[in-house]
């Protein structure tokens, strides 16, 4: 109906098509388009307010953390001003005003407290900052012209080139410090980077332990999972669901009463212990450690996320109709052959969505290592968590959380590459 | 059937049971010959498909024994059993490319590279689909996907060929045209086929016998015409074609024919084909275009009042349902030929048939 | 912008932690949980309840992470704790960073009954002018009295596998494993802190540490040595004297004391910095402080009041009713080689010594 008045009612003759109401179909056609977009809006505004609220800006808020120093600019504005004329390489310290601005700023930061804040934060670089702000500020006003000897005398670190090399070194509003700490690198207080030698190195040996640990979960889960998902998705519904419920029952039982279940099962005077001693296959003196190292994350972990594994393998499984295995076996392939050649490929969106999705949660995994893992055991995220609740470094734990972030979306746009993202299903 | 040349395929009494109660297939004895395109027909759950399955390996027979070139084979696992198959749903391998597909069978055989691709070429071309080596199963249409099954199932040239109503999911007529691409092929390879299917004009025109399968027996097992010709049973008759049945009690048998009383009235004289004596009860079978209407009087054996109940137009011919000896869903095809009868609903005629187009068959009651 | 994200993050950091806002009537109360929670209990909330019935105190045990909390409180400027239980480091970090008041001790804090200013009565316990201290407890070591080969009398023996052969645990961190690594290796004690000032001194500690660190469980919560004693995984090991004293005398183990070179350090009250109803809890603060309270929380935990003039108050254990003395730090016989925690030197290279212990122990 439309289209029979749209070609007639045609006014100016500028060849617009019009509707019947006489508005130009394009505009018209425009207004309903928008309305319709404006309600899909609509609909997905809470759920993206909601992702920006509690994902992206935390993220981002950690991106910043661990770059951001502004700390030392605010505090002490005028020193870093004046420490800008200073030749740090020039082996001399600093002139007379350096100190008188050092001392302008300390005495307003034991007013407003933020000395130790300054303290603290200085610490990272360098032992000894902590208590040479808190003692001189709380001592600042004391401290009398001429400033540079006085300060020299109340504390003796204000007399070291190296304390104001390594000031000057972090009175920018953004540093590299923590990411150089979180790959065991450190500056020298001139600003050469430098590796930590061996026995100080911590962090590039706990991220290659995290990773090979959630490459070795991930594979042991995959054993695990592959053969319970094949039964699952060939057995008849009413038992298959039977068989789900004892898959998912970890998911079910509280994290205590599964890390004591654990530790019955796995500690020295445990179960698995006590079984190999009266079997005989160990001495009574040889019983294995198997909690509280690597293999108690390893057995714990595996047992958590195989869920994960087995839900999307079950899923792509399901799929794969009885038919393929036949026409394979018809067509001269022994049982094994078929499996490998025809069952498998078509099991490998199933394969890749569970590898990812276990590899990815056991890399950022925390509490499972910290309960069962003691110190072999422990994956990055438990620094992660150390850093952010003991230690109080949250710029380095930002800068190790920045890193395992990156690290998961190289791997995650790898596995685009080499497997395709697409080629994923999770059911 | 004579069995000149042995037969390839050879079921001695298999009986087939799922859940040890019920048999599925009961008591099947079946030859089929070098060469031959035997068709499995019946309903669901007559036990067609089991057979097959039977014979490709993926199910025991419960009892009794299949020989294949007359070696036994329930032992023999289905890939070594070197038969063809083409499935309900193609089974084409999704990952793998059409020519990847037709070369799996060649590969897991170990034959070299030269020899795969002449194969794989041969087969493809076979089926019109020279140019489809690369593409995946997904990208092809449903038509090409079944060729491409068959030339799978054909590629390492098996002697035997099963197909699972492989046409099952294709629209009429594609199904058609590839029922005659199907029978082609069996007529230029020679391969002894084994079809199975619940379509009785897909069976009617590919098989060169076809097994008519009801309740896990074998009701009739012959060349198409026979079977819609010469029905031997009320099953068969009524599930071959169209049909008219008509249900009386035998009063007098002669010879090849009997006289039976139609329940609704009137006694007809029929060809005695499965018969009990007389006064048992029969099934009289006939086709609805061997049903004259208003034969002159007495030229045929049969004739009786009918009343028009309905007329459906379906260009090559009427289809007329009368009311006839007290059933009215009597059917006559009349040919839309220039002097056919011009009737109108309501009419009373005269329906009249021979007595040799009038078979009495077992009761189906 | 830079502020709105931080107080987004904050905000959402803070309301997981904390248990919902306190109404007028309630005062939070952070400290460590278990029995130290529960002798504060026995020994301040309930007379204090008592005597001001308007006033309901609940307990939250978040003192493990009592620093990070008050931390993300001040930058989302949302408080919802009253007082914290804080050991004195924690108590020094935080009174430098402003998350927590300072006090002028005599002006709200109890006099001693004999009129003595707590400035006074206090002492030198008061290491931060943020801090009222309230005990005084230290670190040392218990010992499976039945299955060492001989019983330990120094911190030499600690190092000592052929004396005492076996497991023995330590805590997971630098503190107080140095100190003692350098004694046992004949440091004289006013050098320790100088020595381990150096890489030398570090290196050294270490290197002694090396000798043992394969028959060394370590642990993280003050709970665990006293577990692994009892269940004879360790022969010996370090925790806190209060952990020890409860399963010696209230779960009757078979474990002693071995008191050479125990570390004190110092526990107490704290204010934070935004606390809600800072009147009332001023006056619970001064109630819980004073003398006589101090010497009744020692009726249930071991752990030495912070007052001088609490100690001849010290009497006997409330349900045990032992003698507490002997069980004290302080008490002569116990303390005669300690190490006072420097709060000044840790202040300092805690986290580079925490580092290298972690970067030592995964070698």
């Amino acid at each position: 109906m439309t289209s029979a008045t749209a070609t007639d009612a045609n006014p100016a003759g500028t060849g617009e098509v019009m509707t019947a109401d006489g508005v130009p179909l394009r505009i018209s056609l425009a207004r309903a388009r928008r309305r319709s977009r404006n309600r899909a809006l609509l609909l997905v505004a809470p759920l993206f307010l909601f992702v920006l609220i509690t994902f992206f800006i935390p993220i981002l808020s950690m991106l910043f953390r661990s770059v951001e120093n502004q700390i030392v600019g605010e505090t002490l504005p005028h020193t870093v001003e004046a420490l800008q004329q200073w030749d740090e390489s020039g082996g001399d310290l600093p002139p007379e005003e350096v100190y008188a601005a050092l001392v302008e700023d300390l005495r307003i930061a034991n007013e407003t407290k933020t000395a130790g804040k300054v303290g603290r934060r200085m610490n990272y670089e360098k032992s000894g900052f902590a208590s040479l702000f808190r003692t001189t500020a709380r001592r600042i006003k004391r401290i009398e012209a001429p400033y540079k000897e006085t300060l020299i005398k109340a504390k003796k670190d204000w007399g070291e080139l190296e304390t104001w090399q390594v000031l000057k070194r972090e009175s920018d509003a953004y540093t590299l410090s923590y990411y150089l700490a979180a790959v065991d690198f450190s500056y020298t207080p001139t600003g050469e980077v430098l590796k930590l030698p061996d026995d100080r190195s911590l962090y590039v040996g706990l991220f290659w332990r995290t990773i090979w640990m959630s490459l070795l979960i991930t594979v042991l889960c995959l054993i695990l999972a592959y053969p319970i998902s094949y039964l699952l998705s060939t057995l008849p519904v009413k038992t298959s669901n039977l068989l789900m419920i004892l898959v998912l029952l970890p998911f079910w039982t509280s994290l205590l009463v599964r890390t004591s279940a654990w530790i019955a099962l796995l500690q020295k005077e445990g179960v698995i212990n006590d079984l190999l001693v009266w079997v005989g296959l160990i001495g009574d003196e040889h019983r294995l450690t198997m909690i509280h190292n690597a293999t108690g994350t390893i057995v714990a972990m595996t047992h958590v996320l195989l869920p994960f594994m087995v839900l999307p393998l079950y899923s792509v499984m399901k799929t794969i109709p009885p038919s393929y295995m036949r026409a394979a076996r018809s067509l001269g392939a022994t049982p094994f052959m078929a499996f490998v050649r025809v069952y498998m490929p078509n099991t490998v969106p199933g394969i890749g969505a569970g590898a990812l999705l276990v590899f990815i949660i056991s890399i950022g995994y925390y509490i499972t290592p910290a309960l069962v893992g003691g110190q072999s055991g422990t994956l990055i995220s438990n620094f992660i968590a150390y850093h952010l609740s003991i230690s109080l470094n949250w710029g380095l734990a930002a800068a190790l959380g920045t890193i395992l972030l990156v690290l998961v979306l190289a791997l995650y746009i790898l596995y685009d590459k080499i497997v395709g993202i697409d080629n994923m299903k999770m059911g | 059937m004579t069995d000149s040349p042995p037969p390839l395929v050879r079921f001695e009494n298999i009986q087939k049971s799922y859940d040890g109660r019920i048999l599925v297939v009961k008591d099947l004895n079946l030859n089929v010959a070098q060469g031959e395109f035997l068709t499995m027909l019946g309903p669901s759950g007559s036990g067609k498909t089991t057979c097959l399955m039977m014979l490709a390996g993926f199910e025991p027979a419960t009892h009794g024994e299949i020989f294949l070139k007359d070696q036994p084979i329930n032992r023999v696992p289905p890939h070594k059993r070197g038969i063809g198959m083409v499935f309900q749903n193609y089974a084409l391998f999704p990952h793998m490319t059409v020519a990847e597909n037709l070369s799996f069978p060649l590969e897991v055989r170990k034959m070299d590279k030269p020899e795969r691709e002449r194969r794989i070429n041969r087969a493809l071309e076979m089926v019109q689909l020279g140019e489809f080596g690369d593409r995946r199963p997904a990208q092809l249409s449903g038509g090409q996907a079944q060729r491409v099954a068959v030339a799978r199932a054909l590629v390492f040239d098996p002697d035997l060929v099963l197909m699972d109503e492989p046409l099952g999911a294709l629209d009429k007529n594609l199904r058609e045209q590839m029922q005659y691409e199907i029978k082609h092929i069996h007529e230029n390879l020679g391969v002894t086929v084994v079809y199975v299917t619940h379509d009785q004009s897909e069976a009617l025109t590919m098989s060169n016998r076809i097994a008519v399968f009801n309740d896990g027996v074998i009701q009739q097992l012959a060349p198409p015409e026979d079977l819609y010709e010469k029905p031997l049973n009320a099953f068969v008759a009524n599930f071959i074609g169209e049909n008219n049945r008509l249900l009386g009690r035998i009063t007098g048998v002669n010879g090849d024919s009997c006289t039976v009383d139609v329940d609704g009235g009137g006694s007809v004289v029929a060809n005695s084909i499965n018969i009990g004596g007389e006064g048992a009860r029969t099934t009289l079978s006939l086709r609805p275009e061997r049903v004259a209407i208003n034969p002159e009087p007495g030229s045929l054996p049969n004739i009786f009042d009918a009343n028009v109940e309905e007329l459906i137009y379906l260009g090559d011919h009427i289809r007329t349902r009368v009311a006839v000896c007290g059933h009215d869903d009597f059917v006559v095809k009349i040919p839309n030929s220039s002097h056919h009868a011009s009737l109108e609903v309501g009419n009373s005629v005269k329906v009249g048939w021979n007595v040799e187009d009038c078979r009495a068959l077992d009761s189906s009651d | 912008m830079k502020t709105l994200f931080k107080k987004t993050l904050i905000a959402t950091a803070v309301s997981v932690g904390v248990v919902g806002t306190a109404s007028a009537k309630d005062l939070v109360i952070v400290s460590w949980g278990g029995a130290y929670t529960a002798s504060q209990q026995n020994a301040y909330h309930e007379p204090y309840m008592a005597s001001n019935p308007d006033i309901k105190i609940i307990n939250d045990d978040s003192g493990n992470d009592a620093v990070a909390k008050l931390r993300a409180m001040a930058e989302a400027d949302n408080w919802s704790w009253h007082l914290v239980d804080m050991v004195a480091s924690d108590a020094i970090l935080s009174c430098d960073e402003g998350l927590i008041d300072e006090v002028d001790h005599d002006a709200i804090l109890a006099a001693a009954p004999d009129g003595t200013p707590a400035t006074e009565d206090f002492g030198n316990l008061i290491v931060s002018p943020c801090f009222i201290p309230q005990i005084v407890y230290s670190t040392t070591f218990g010992y499976r009295t039945d299955l060492v080969k001989a019983a330990p009398t120094s911190i030499a023996d600690v190092f000592d596998l052929e004396k005492i052969p076996g497991k023995r645990s330590l805590e997971k961190k630098a503190i107080n494993n140095l100190e003692w690594a350098l004694l046992a290796d004949g440091v004289a004690p006013d050098q320790v802190y100088d020595l381990l000032g150096t890489d030398e001194g570090v290196a050294q500690a270490f290197a002694k540490l090396d000798t043992i660190k394969d028959q060394v469980i370590w642990w993280e919560k003050g709970a665990q040595t006293p577990q692994l004693l009892a269940d004879g995984e360790v022969v010996m090991g370090s925790t806190y004297n209060g952990r020890l004293f409860s399963v010696i005398e209230e779960e009757k183990q078979p474990i002693a004391m071995m008191w050479d070179w125990q570390v004190f350090d110092l526990d107490g009250w704290v204010i934070p910095k935004g606390a809600p109803d800072k009147d009332e809890v001023l006056k619970y603060v001064k109630f819980a402080t004073d003398t006589q309270r101090l010497a009744d929380q020692a009726k249930f935990i071991s752990y030495g009041p912070a007052r001088a003039s609490s100690a001849p108050l010290v009497g006997k254990h409330a349900t045990l009713g032992i003698e507490m003395g002997p069980h004290m730090p302080t008490n002569p016989e116990n303390a005669r080689n300690t190490l006072v925690y420097n709060y000044e030197f840790w202040a300092d290279n805690v986290d580079d010594l925490n580092e290298r212990f972690t970067a030592w122990l995964n070698q």
